[in-house]
């Protein structure tokens, strides 16, 4: 049983939630994916034992959300060049590093997930494997994949063109 | 440019800060304080939809100092003076009756629209639905009574006794007053002690006569 009023939870993942699901399913549709896993969440948040991982369990929440988002997406395909190339200041979900996301929106959902999952949420793999479904070294191998892909991108936006050799 | 070899990554796992890769998402933001509300305020808006919402709270200022409303969807549930710990009274509400609670405002609009007439006088009695589910037994009579001591009237602890079915009972109602979930709306601040000082208060002495001071008015 939970005690913790979930407003508080929300409080404090709100935020690592939305950079998840900022970064599995691209800046248009993470809000709607945001707000499917907390209110998910708040349904189930009674049963929820009080030791769980409750960062853990929003974040497996997510990946299934996540999940119907790009099945979803799949079947009514949006390009990513619609989305703005210029960072807006307007607090809208395309407010940040169009770059990335184009990178990100390249990889293999599993390898998207992956990398999420162990490098900006900090799961360890055991996790990153619980959460996505697989082994352990499996989730290890598709973060590491993702990984390398990325770093073969130039994700220098934020310099001015030409700036690097 | 020299970068960390992903055999780095493979062996050991690393902390959050230390770990190679992490800095290529520094610039995935969070949400900003605009983000924020709107997801806020649609999460709550959702969770309405689907019966969910067990419990919206609000916080409005007032001459007693910030109070705390929360409401199920029967009613207003709770009324909390900053005394007692805003954070403190959540946490006993999600014990006592879920813990399905969200800062949701439009719940308690219509009994913070009353508050605010009762403090600038324009309200004599309130009528929001209210839900007294945190009160039992002889507590919950004695409060049922408290509803009709009329605005700027007091009654003694034992003239309270006396009306609730019990008058020896004088203790018993010093209780239920100062254990009153609703006070404000369900007013124990107009019962006073026979000798005419105004007695104890869950909002503090202070805030009592501030209120027996404005229904004086």
């Amino acid at each position: 049983m939970s005690a913790r009023p979930f407003e508080r939870v929300v409080d404090e993942h709100g935020p690592m939630v939305l950079r998840v699901c900022r970064a599995v399913v691209g800046p248009a549709d993470a809000e709607d994916a945001w707000s499917e896993t907390f209110l998910s969440a708040l349904k189930a948040y009674p049963e929820l034992p009080g030791d769980a991982n409750v960062e853990a369990w929003l974040v497996t929440i997510a990946h299934r959300k996540a999940i119907d988002v790009l099945r979803a997406r799949a079947r009514r395909p949006v390009p990513v060049d619609a989305l703005p190339e210029e960072p807006s200041r307007t607090g809208r979900p395309e407010d940040w590093d169009g770059d990335l996301w184009h990178a990100l929106a390249e990889l293999p959902d599993k390898q998207r997930a992956a990398v999420a999952y162990h490098y900006l949420a900090g799961f360890p793999y055991r996790e990153v494997a619980a959460i996505t479904g697989g082994t352990a070294d499996a989730a290890r191998r598709a973060a590491a994949d993702g990984i390398k892909a990325l770093r073969l991108k130039d994700l220098s936006a934020a310099e001015p063109e030409g700036a690097r050799p | 440019m020299t970068e960390p070899s992903d055999t780095e990554l493979s062996t050991t796992e690393l902390s959050t800060t230390e770990r190679p890769g992490t800095e290529l998402f520094k610039s995935v933001p969070g949400p900003d304080d605009a983000t924020a509300a709107r997801l806020r305020a649609r999460l709550a808006g959702l969770a309405q939809r689907d019966g969910l919402l067990d419990v919206a709270y609000r916080t409005v200022d007032s001459p007693v100092g910030p109070l705390l409303l929360a409401a199920t969807e029967e009613g207003l549930v709770r009324v909390a003076f900053s005394v007692e710990g805003h954070d403190d009274v959540l946490a006993e509400l999600a014990g006592a009756v879920s813990p399905r609670i969200l800062a949701a405002p439009a719940r308690l609009d219509p009994v913070a629209r009353e508050l605010d007439e009762y403090f600038t006088g324009q309200r004599r009695a309130f009528d929001v639905p209210l839900d007294f589910r945190l009160s039992k037994g002889f507590r919950r009579a004695v409060l049922t009574h408290l509803a009709e001591i009329p605005y700027g009237s007091t009654e003694s602890y034992a003239q309270v006794a006396a009306a609730s079915g019990s008058p020896k009972a004088v203790r018993a109602v010093g209780t239920a007053c100062a254990t009153n979930p609703l006070p404000l709306v369900v007013p124990c601040h107009r019962v006073v002690r026979s000798n005419g000082t105004s007695g104890r208060y869950r909002g503090g002495e202070a805030a009592k006569l501030t209120l027996l001071t404005l229904e004086a008015l």
